[in-house]
């Protein structure tokens, strides 16, 4: 599946994440700010490359900027932006 | 979890924070809310993020979500949604005996059960078929703010402009077996106040009471927990009708006053209260 349009999510809120996607064309990318990253950036990446193929999109730039969000946030952020940018989740 | 609902607290369902520390406010039953407190363009994210945080998380408290009206375009994907998760309760707001049976007959498949919320003139007077009109539909909160609306009259902290409904909802209610919360008290910074609408909600029958801020909720669980001295109280009634049983007495009296069975059923509902918020041990 492929983003048509594209589309964000979350807040800069504390445990929040803010998500922005946009079309791309080879294969899924990130782009990862966090207040946690030495800690936890390899789990925020894996938590989105994996909803991501779990929902089958592919060439999608996703940008993240994460305020300490837990999985659970990430995922639903990501599912809304991908739902915004025309995917069904 | 205590399985009583002496306090009630909503917590906006686009707040990931609140959301995740939902538990640790020891109110008895937590609300998400997909409704007044997200805002339009924010509906599709709180969905989601609720939906997640309940496959997530393991709560220590009853989960009530509040969905969106049944006239909204919301309501459909709200209930979608929110039937596939392990809430426990669905609040659903502007009820009327149309929606509890749109939302009775989509939740046919799960184990989720219906709280409706009285907050229109004509919810008032027609609670008694409202709630008659599914199994599902376990209580009801009243709600204050949006009645007055709707009444065309101030909400005051005296609550007079909402005496009567208050009164003909408990009425309802327990003529239905029904439970049956009250409405929040909006000043978070006025504890006296908060206290003085808590207990008279409890002297009007009210089981509980609904709370829009986590400092609220001590207080609102003191005014519904049984005090130690009405816990004493209770245990000699009840240790004077065993008494009373054994020399073959219906009626009798304690402190020279008659004991018969209503004041029984009290003490005995006191105390299994007091059991269950572990006060007493037996």
């Amino acid at each position: 599946m492929k983003l048509l349009r594209p589309s964000k999510a979350g807040t800069y809120e504390s445990n929040d994440i803010y998500l922005m996607l946009f079309p791309g064309s080879s294969g899924n990318k990130l782009e990862l700010e966090s207040v946690v990253y030495e800690t936890y950036g390899k789990q925020i990446k894996n938590v989105i490359f994996t909803t991501l193929e779990a929902i089958g999109v592919n060439n999608v730039l996703v940008k993240a900027i994460d305020k300490g969000a837990l999985d659970f946030t990430i995922k639903a952020r990501l599912k809304t932006a991908l739902k915004r940018g025309g995917i069904d989740v | 979890m205590s399985n009583l609902r002496r306090s009630i607290l909503f917590i906006p369902g686009n707040n990931p924070g609140m959301l995740q520390n939902a538990d640790v406010f020891d109110a008895d039953s937590v609300i998400f809310d997909l409704e007044d407190s997200v805002s339009l363009d924010e509906k599709d994210s709180a969905r989601l993020l609720v939906k997640e945080v309940l496959d997530t998380i393991n709560f220590n408290c009853e989960i009530i979500v509040r969905i969106n009206p049944f006239d909204t375009p919301f309501y459909e994907d709200d209930v979608n949604l929110i039937k596939n998760s392990n809430a426990n309760l669905i609040l659903l707001p502007k009820a009327s005996c149309e929606s509890v049976l749109d939302l009775t007959k989509r939740l046919e498949a799960t184990k989720i059960n219906i709280m409706v919320l009285i907050e229109t003139a004509m919810g008032v007077e027609q609670v008694f078929a409202i709630l008659s009109s599914s199994e599902r539909c376990k209580g009801l909160m009243i709600g204050g703010e949006d009645l007055c609306v709707d009444l065309n009259c101030p909400r005051t902290k005296a609550g007079n402009e909402i005496f009567y409904a208050r009164s003909r909802l408990v009425n309802c209610a327990k003529a239905l077996n029904k439970f049956v919360i009250d409405t929040p008290f909006t000043d978070t910074n006025d504890e006296k106040g908060l206290i003085v609408d808590t207990k008279f909600a409890k002297s009007l029958g009210f089981i509980g009471k609904a709370s829009i801020n986590p400092r609220q909720i001590y207080f609102i669980n003191e005014v519904f927990s049984p005090t130690a001295l009405e816990i004493k109280h209770a245990k000699r009634i009840i240790a004077a009708k065993e008494s009373a049983l054994k020399q073959g007495l219906g009626v009798f009296a304690l402190d020279g006053k008659m004991v018969d069975l209503p004041i029984i059923k009290r003490a005995e509902s006191l105390l299994e209260t007091s059991r269950k918020l572990g006060l007493i041990k037996e």
